[in-house]
């Protein structure tokens, strides 16, 4: 058997696991890999801050289909990781932190930069490992792989000590998979399941199909879309789910919940049947779940055992993957036909359904639905767009219609300020012939903007939409809403961003008329290197509709009739 | 309404750490947690008691699963089951009759385990109401220092909680 070190058994394994970038940043407890590295066939891409690591990490598995890998070095280099940790926890994403240990015989003696980092970490993983031999490290890696992309994905982290790294081993690789006892991910449709599901289909006059990013992550689109073509049931998508089916697809009627369209909502709260599809009920999905679809059944398919009953009582419910639970339900149904129900629908729709912002006049004024619009106008609805938290990532969300799934990738779960340029990075190298957009406010670029000098110096080409209006936009608007108007602490004072863009060598432009918005996203998608783009917009201007927070699902607050963007003649919901 | 929740978990470093960790995440309140070995090598078993409704106990229990450590759950509370409690009670003997004490003692299946010049050790095993129903009657004669278990349980009759189809 040849002799490895520890550290090398990290790249053997990750070679094996068909890894070729990895994201990271270097320190002392994880030297011994840093040198192993350079060895292997491993691109590595060098972060500013180890949060932006996670960010690539989960935006490559999520752009990709794949897992993500990011490293660091203990302490603060892997403390710095736990939002990004946090994040892909929250929104299923496969990613696999690799993180240097001080010495096993300093553990608990508070050594140079030690941190208790599995022991932070543990709420926020699917699982963890702390590797004190160099024998252990291949039977963690090969669990952490297996369990980041297996069943529900999630994060792993490895925490792996110098001197493991630096112990020098007989090794061989182990090809036989990753057993573990207490881990079973695939879990097997029962008849009894299928058939309780199928009646409840057989027997609804207005069901409304709920797709969430189990739709993506199972690649179920063709089969959801062949089930709901067959029972004719229109599909409500949450915000991660946005892409599972296309926006165009007649049944496809929108995204739901707190920002969702009203007649979304409204389809919702009067079906007698929901058919929730790999999605988890989420509050920003529900409202008051006391008053929530309130004479609909609902049919729970989700991969994780755990969101059955969690959120909303389920009266049927599937475990399983829901790409197999679809084929399986499409054996057993029958064709079915629910006009009355689409066409109140659609009457639910009125004008709101032709809203095509397209077409109004311009006043001047620059609104980000507007620059959202044309960005996917521009693109063709072919980029893959990430997106941040906050008004940008609604209106990206209503504006920005997307067609494929992994087109949309943003921080739903945990609603991450600073997850998009990294994330964009990271879908980048997954996916480098697509062109990908970070659209950003302008409060959270400047959370991870340390991140535009790893776009220059590893030559990383992606676009970058600054909506920036000068407040921290959304929580200015509950401000508005909720806080009389008492903006504390909202209004930012912003540096130049097109001069810190141009100070990392990058190309950049500002906007503040809407005539101008064609002709730069054009510059910036012609444009080799990262390109950054500062609109201008209307500064105090609000995603509608809105189900305040705990509201029941119907009681939106709508566009008011004066509002800067009403005065344009849009958006009549 | 308590719940006892049965636990057979890998004997790993830090496994009874994911378990506590769960039950704060999720807001739930342990009432008593035990742990200890079982017949088979590197598997233990926990007994964790918890105050929550009947949905609650099943939310707790598919958490417990998705804990990769956690081979096998069980919800006592829906099947026969035996319990024990056992507590050790020190109680003062100094300044009164010790004729009180040990009618307690004779009466309730407690034991005498320790004597001292002031104090006298007792232990008590049973159901756990029974044990509090012992430690009531002692607390009017001084209870100087006392420390509990808490409960462990194991279904009655011939089924067992293995993990024979985890191997």
């Amino acid at each position: 058997m040849p002799t490895r070190t520890g550290a090398q058994i990290i790249f053997e394994c990750l070679v094996q696991e068909g890894v070729h970038t990895i994201f990271g940043y270097p320190g002392g407890a994880i030297l011994p890999a840093y040198d192993a590295m350079l060895d292997y066939p491993i691109r590595h891409i060098l972060v500013r801050h180890e949060q932006g690591a996670t960010h690539m990490a989960d935006g490559f598995a999520r752009a990709g289909g794949g897992v993500g890998v990011a490293m660091a070095t203990s302490g603060p280099g892997a403390t710095n990781m736990v939002t990004g940790i946090a994040t892909a926890q929250m929104d299923s994403s496969p990613i696999v932190c690799i993180t240097g240990q001080v010495p096993g015989k300093l553990i608990g003696y508070d050594a140079f930069q030690e941190t208790d980092i599995t022991g932070i970490t543990l709420p926020i993983t699917k699982h963890s490992y702390l590797v004190t031999r160099a024998e252990d490290i291949m039977p963690a890696m090969k669990e952490a792989f297996h369990l980041a992309k297996s069943g529900r994905p999630g994060p792993v982290l490895v925490d792996i000590t110098k001197d493991a790294q630096q112990a020098k081993i007989d090794w061989a690789w182990d090809p036989r998979p990753a057993q573990m006892r207490g881990y079973r991910p695939d879990y097997p449709i029962t008849s009894e399941d299928l058939a309780r599901a199928a009646e409840l289909i057989r027997s609804s006059k207005r069901p409304v199909i709920l797709a969430g990013q189990g739709v993506i992550q199972s690649g179920a689109t063709r089969e959801l879309l062949a089930l709901a073509e067959r029972i004719d049931a229109p599909i409500a998508m949450t915000l991660l789910g946005l892409g599972g089916v296309p926006a165009s697809h007649p049944l496809n009627l929108g995204m739901m919940g707190m920002h969702g369209e009203a007649w979304v909502n409204h389809a919702i709260q009067e079906a007698d049947l929901l058919l929730a599809f790999g999605m988890r009920f989420d509050d920003r999905v529900t409202g008051n779940v006391k008053t929530y679809a309130p004479h609909a059944r609902k049919i729970h398919v989700d991969i994780d055992p755990s969101e059955i009953n969690k959120n909303v009582r389920a009266d049927a419910a599937i475990v399983g993957d829901l790409r197999e639970t679809l084929v399986d339900l499409l054996e057993v149904l029958e064709a079915a036909d629910h006009e009355a129900w689409l066409a109140h629908i659609d009457r639910m729709k009125g004008d709101a359904a032709v809203r095509d912002i397209q077409r109004l006049p311009d006043t001047g004024h620059l609104y980000a639905a507007h620059v959202i619009n044309d960005i996917w106008r521009i693109t063709g609805g072919n980029a893959v767009v990430v997106t941040d938290v906050g008004q940008h990532q609604m209106w990206e969300a209503q504006y920005y219609h997307h067609e494929r799934p992994r087109s949309l990738i943003t921080s739903g779960g945990l609603g991450t300020m600073g997850f998009a340029v990294p994330a964009a990075l990271g879908a980048k190298i997954a996916r480098p012939e697509a062109e990908v957009w970070a659209i950003v406010g302008d409060g959270g670029f400047q959370m991870t903007q340390a991140e535009l000098a790893t776009a220059a110096q590893e030559g990383i080409k992606i676009n970058i939409a600054i909506i920036n209006n000068g407040y921290l936009g959304m929580v200015r608007q509950w401000q508005e809403f909720f806080y009389e108007r008492r903006y504390a602490a909202t209004p930012l004072r912003n540096p130049d961003f097109v001069k810190i863009a141009e100070a990392h060598g990058l190309e950049a432009h500002r906007v503040d008329t809407r005539s101008q918005v064609n002709e730069i996203v054009e510059r910036a998608r012609a444009a080799e290197g990262t390109t950054l783009i500062d609109f201008r917009v209307e500064q105090e201007d609000s995603v509608y509709p809105m189900v305040p927070a705990g509201a029941d699902l119907h009681a939106m607050i709508r566009r008011p009739e004066r509002s800067v963007l009403a005065e344009t003649g849009a958006d009549p919901i | 309404m308590h719940h006892t929740l049965v636990a057979l978990v890998e004997d790993k470093p830090g496994v009874l750490n994911r378990v506590a960790s769960l039950f704060r995440r999720r807001n739930f309140n342990i009432e008593s947690l035990t742990v200890g070995r079982t017949a088979e090598p590197g598997v233990s078993r926990m007994t964790i008691v918890i105050d929550s409704d009947q949905a609650s106990a099943e939310r707790v229990t598919a958490y417990l699963y998705k804990l990769v450590n956690v081979l096998q759950v069980e919800d006592l509370g829906a099947v026969p089951a035996v319990a024990r409690d056992l507590a050790l009670v020190k109680v003062a003997v100094a300044g009164h009759d010790r004729g009180a004490l040990l009618r307690v003692v004779d009466e309730t299946r407690a034991h005498i385990v320790d004597t001292g010049e002031q104090t006298m050790t007792l232990e008590i095993t049973g159901e756990p109401p029974h044990v509090d129903a012992v430690i009531s009657r002692l607390e009017p004669l001084g209870i100087v220092e006392m420390v509990r278990t808490g409960q462990v349980a194991m279904r009655r009759g011939d089924t067992t909680l293995s993990t024979a189809q985890y191997s």
